[in-house]
């Protein structure tokens, strides 16, 4: 008896990962828990995977593998000529999940986007502070605050946004994970039961997975949503395996104890990727790494000895040492996953010579600089201070003599914002919401000097350029306007642009459909698996 | 009696203040403005920095901030941890049988093979087996965890395919915990095999957590009993006559087990720093894993919380070890 059992744990253990008697599941081993399951008042990309992405819809959705906005739950909307009024029409027939915990009684309508912003714009709102200290930090940093004055229910199906000013992004930002929809009807519920917590660990939403358990820092399960009303999925189960370290991760896929991993070490991408029975995706993150001129300050005023400077990089160099081939060298200040990246621009040529000359030309002789290296490890630049050491070697070439200088990381960016800061600074940034504007009007646009501007940069045909497209609505139209910028920004070189990081997603060959995400989310909604 | 446990209790209260202080300076002696920090490259308002520090009690002088922290503490208020917003005790509550079940599975594996091992050495002094077991043994104690638990992933899960990689048991059985130990919840569940895949989960982590345990038990088991060997008192056991298994199991065991108690007492503080990386390494969710996320998400609150409370665990079982001490030998509780 006691064989027959076991035999019958190691068949249903076989089947569990070919997908048969355990139905079609797919295994994610996670990189971390989530922090709660309502999204919005979190930013972390690994809270997101686990509750936005699986188990909510947004009132329009990234079209999957681009940063282009397509219907969600609005099935379409209208703008305003002036650009400040956003009216989106509901979809109907959308059904909220249906649980052990909660069986809703009416489907989905505005009431419910209604409840979604109001408890993050309304400091009266009952939900505003529904677990203490919790905070609405995207909604509040994209200054939503700011620029939303009020939203209207129409009609049952027809919701109005009424914005302060005309701002294009806006649309974008409906596609964050901050502005997922929840169930009014489930928050009143659980207001009546005095649990309002439970939103945010027991998650009702319309999306693809319904939530099944989760059992803190080790597993959560999700089972495939029947009425969902995008079409039922291939798969009846996503399990996420929460595994922090990558080199496990990379145990636990080669032994087909999940299906799927994110952010494999990069030693272990030429062997992953050798293994037959494997699939390495890659996709250029949302993401640049730059240096950052004072440009200010001469002799850093002047295009000419910041474009010879340009040219003395060697960002190859750059990727094979700091970035070990998870990096692209930068040309643009944008990522080239993001629409409006002027692919035709040509990127200055490493040659010491040529910017040796240049700077001589410029009248530039026996310069000394320093250079800023940030003291901690991000995904546009994975080692500052190595990065800052092969630039000191390339300006020494050309006779520029560096002095590298760091502080510790929230006094760095702080004293970087400063006009009069003495240097040029290694920074970068990763998108939000995939809008040009979130990159160049934030970095490069007049209002952000002594600010996220770090070059101090304020270049008023540039400006001019992204101020109107940032009140235009045609996305055609703007991104005209964001080509046009870029080429200025070329010529200006307010920045050496580095590079833009690679990121792996290597999973089972078993595994069909999957699209890699510009924004760096992961989704499987779409996905199966093969037998 | 009374006496030597109030005097052990007293030295409680400097200790656990001792804890709470540096627990308390700790995240505040790291550098840095810790808002900025959180905030990143988008920064913060400043109308926002200001509503922060003060939610987080930073705009409160130093000492003020520390006896409210206490004070809280000592009320069974760990504070909400930053990130989750979550009570720091509750996650703890949550986590801590996972470490604990490990933790005592590790303590089984190292006393029943480290003390064998020891005294075995130790009567067959110099012998082959006497090198090789403290040869090994001090292999084992310089073992950098990490590296041991991936070698150990490697071979057996990746290459032979005996053991599964990471978790606590597979993903195949979803039942509600009843006790927060995975071996009886998975006996009271009643699903056939879940017993037999919570212990297969247990045999890596097991084994590299209870290393170091092991090899210290080992190495003092064999000089305790090097010492108690050559007492007279075994020599005129010996010379009566009686039989080695009684000299050695009668009366050279019961008086070299006094010092490995006390080793058995302080390796607890070790199996929890160890669990820190353990964990990490075998997906497994204890307090270890939970501390390690909240460090790279800069929760203070949960560092904080974390350290005291595995602090006060730790100071709690040498407490008891300490109080057995005496139980065992006289000599101490009469000085």
């Amino acid at each position: 008896m006691r064989q027959a059992k076991t035999l019958l744990a190691t068949t249903a253990l076989a089947c569990l990962l070919s997908g048969t008697a355990f139905g079609q599941t797919l295994v994610y081993c996670s990189e971390g828990s989530p922090e709660g399951f309502d999204p919005a008042p979190y930013t972390a990309g690994t809270t997101f995977d686990a509750s936005s992405k699986p188990i909510y819809n947004r009132l329009v959705e990234f079209k999957r593998g681009t940063s282009e906005v397509q219907p969600g739950l609005a099935e379409s909307w209208e703008v305003s000529d002036d650009g400040t009024e956003y009216t989106f029409h509901l979809r109907q027939g959308v059904a909220f999940h249906t649980t052990d915990y909660f069986t809703p009684t009416r489907e989905f309508n505005a009431d419910d986007v209604l409840f979604t912003f109001n408890r993050q714009m309304d400091q009266e709102d009952p939900w505003y502070e529904y677990t203490p200290g919790i905070s609405w930090e995207y909604f509040n940093g994209m200054s939503m605050p700011d620029l939303i004055k009020s939203i209207d229910k129409v009609d049952d199906y027809t919701v109005k946004f009424v914005l302060n000013r005309p701002e294009a992004p806006f649309i974008a930002n409906m596609a964050m994970d901050f502005a997922s929809i929840m169930s009014a009807e489930y928050a009143d519920t659980l207001t009546e039961a005095g649990n309002q917590t439970a939103l945010n660990q027991q998650p009702i939403g319309t999306g693809p997975f319904q939530f099944v358990g989760y059992q803190q820092d080790a597993v959560i399960r999700y089972q495939a949503f029947p009425d969902y009303w995008g079409g039922e999925q291939p798969i009846k189960n996503l399990v996420f395996a929460i595994t922090i370290d990558p080199a496990v991760r990379r145990q636990k896929l080669e032994a087909g104890e999940c299906h799927v991993i994110p952010y494999p070490a990069p030693a272990d991408i030429e062997a992953l990727q050798a293994n037959d029975s494997l699939n390495v995706m890659e996709q250029q993150g949302l993401n640049v790494g730059y240096l950052a001129y004072n440009t200010q300050q001469a002799p850093f005023d002047n295009p000419k000895v910041r474009k010879a400077l340009n040219m003395a990089i060697d960002k190859q160099a750059i990727l094979d040492t700091v970035f070990q081939g998870a990096g692209e060298a930068a040309k643009n200040p944008i990522p080239p996953t993001m629409w409006s990246y002027n692919d035709a621009i040509e990127d200055d040529p490493h040659d010491p010579e040529a910017a040796k000359a240049m700077l001589e030309e410029a009248g530039v002789t026996d310069l000394s600089m320093k250079i800023w290296a940030m003291p901690v490890q991000r995904p546009y630049n994975p080692n500052a201070r190595r990065m800052a050491e092969v630039i000191q070697s390339d300006f020494a070439e050309i006779g520029v003599d560096v002095e590298i200088v760091s502080y510790e990381w929230g006094e760095y960016l702080d004293r970087s914002k400063a006009v009069d800061r003495d240097g040029a600074v290694l920074l970068g940034w990763t998108g939000d919401n995939g809008d040009p504007d979130n990159f160049l009007a934030v970095l490069l646009g007049c209002d952000g000097v002594g600010g996220a501007n770090r070059a101090q940069w304020c270049n008023e045909e540039f400006n001019t350029l992204i101020q109107e497209a940032k009140v235009l609505s045609e996305q055609s139209e703007r991104a005209k306007l964001y080509e046009e910028a870029q080429v200025i920004f070329k010529e200006q070189a307010p920045w050496a642009t580095i590079a833009h990081s690679v990121v792996f997603m290597p999973m089972s060959a078993k595994v069909e459909g999957y699209v890699m995400d510009p924004l760096g989310g992961h989704w499987f909604d779409g996905v199966s698996l093969a037998q | 009696m009374l006496k030597f446990i109030a005097g052990r209790l007293g030295l409680i209260i400097p200790t656990f203040i001792g804890i709470t202080l540096v627990a308390f300076l700790f995240p505040r002696a790291l550098p840095g403005d810790p808002v900025l920090m959180l905030a990143g490259e988008r920064g913060v308002q400043p109308e926002r920095y200001q509503q922060l520090m003060v939610q987080f009690g930073f705009d409160r002088p130093i000492w003020e901030q520390y006896l409210v922290y206490v004070g809280n503490m000592l009320q069974g208020d760990f504070g909400v941890s930053f990130s989750t917003k979550r009570p720091v005790l509750d996650d703890f509550l949550n986590l801590f049988p996972a470490t604990l079940e490990l933790s005592i599975f590790a303590m089984i594996f190292a006393i029943a093979i480290g003390i064998p091992a020891g005294i075995l050495a130790a009567v067959k002094r110099g012998s082959v087996f006497d090198q090789a077991a403290m040869g090994v043994a001090l292999t084992g104690y310089s073992m950098p965890i990490f590296w041991w638990g991936l070698l150990l992933i490697i071979l057996f899960s990746g290459v032979l395919g005996w053991t599964p990689v990471s978790g606590r048991i597979s993903l195949m059985y979803f039942f509600p915990s009843v006790t927060g130990f995975m071996t009886i919840d998975a006996l009271l569940s009643g699903e056939p095999g879940a017993f037999k895949s919570a212990v297969s989960h247990l045999i890596l982590p097991t084994i590299v957590l209870g290393t170091i345990p092991l090899a210290v038990i080992a190495r003092q088991t064999r000089s305790a009993m090097l010492e108690v060997l050559a007492e007279d008192y075994v020599r005129t056991a010996r010379a009566k006559g009686m039989s080695p298994r009684r000299v050695i199991g009668l009366h050279a065991l019961r008086n070299a087990m006094i010092p490995v108690i006390t080793t058995i007492g302080l390796q607890v503080g070790v199996l929890f720093a160890g669990a820190i990386l353990t964990e990490s390494i075998f997906s497994w969710p204890g307090i270890g894993k939970w501390m390690i996320d909240s460090i790279s998400r800069r929760d203070y609150t949960v560092v904080q919380g974390g350290l005291v409370l595995i602090a006060g665990i730790v100071m709690l079982v040498n407490l008891v070890v300490d109080l057995l001490y005496g139980l065992i030998n006289p000599r101490i509780r009469h000085q």
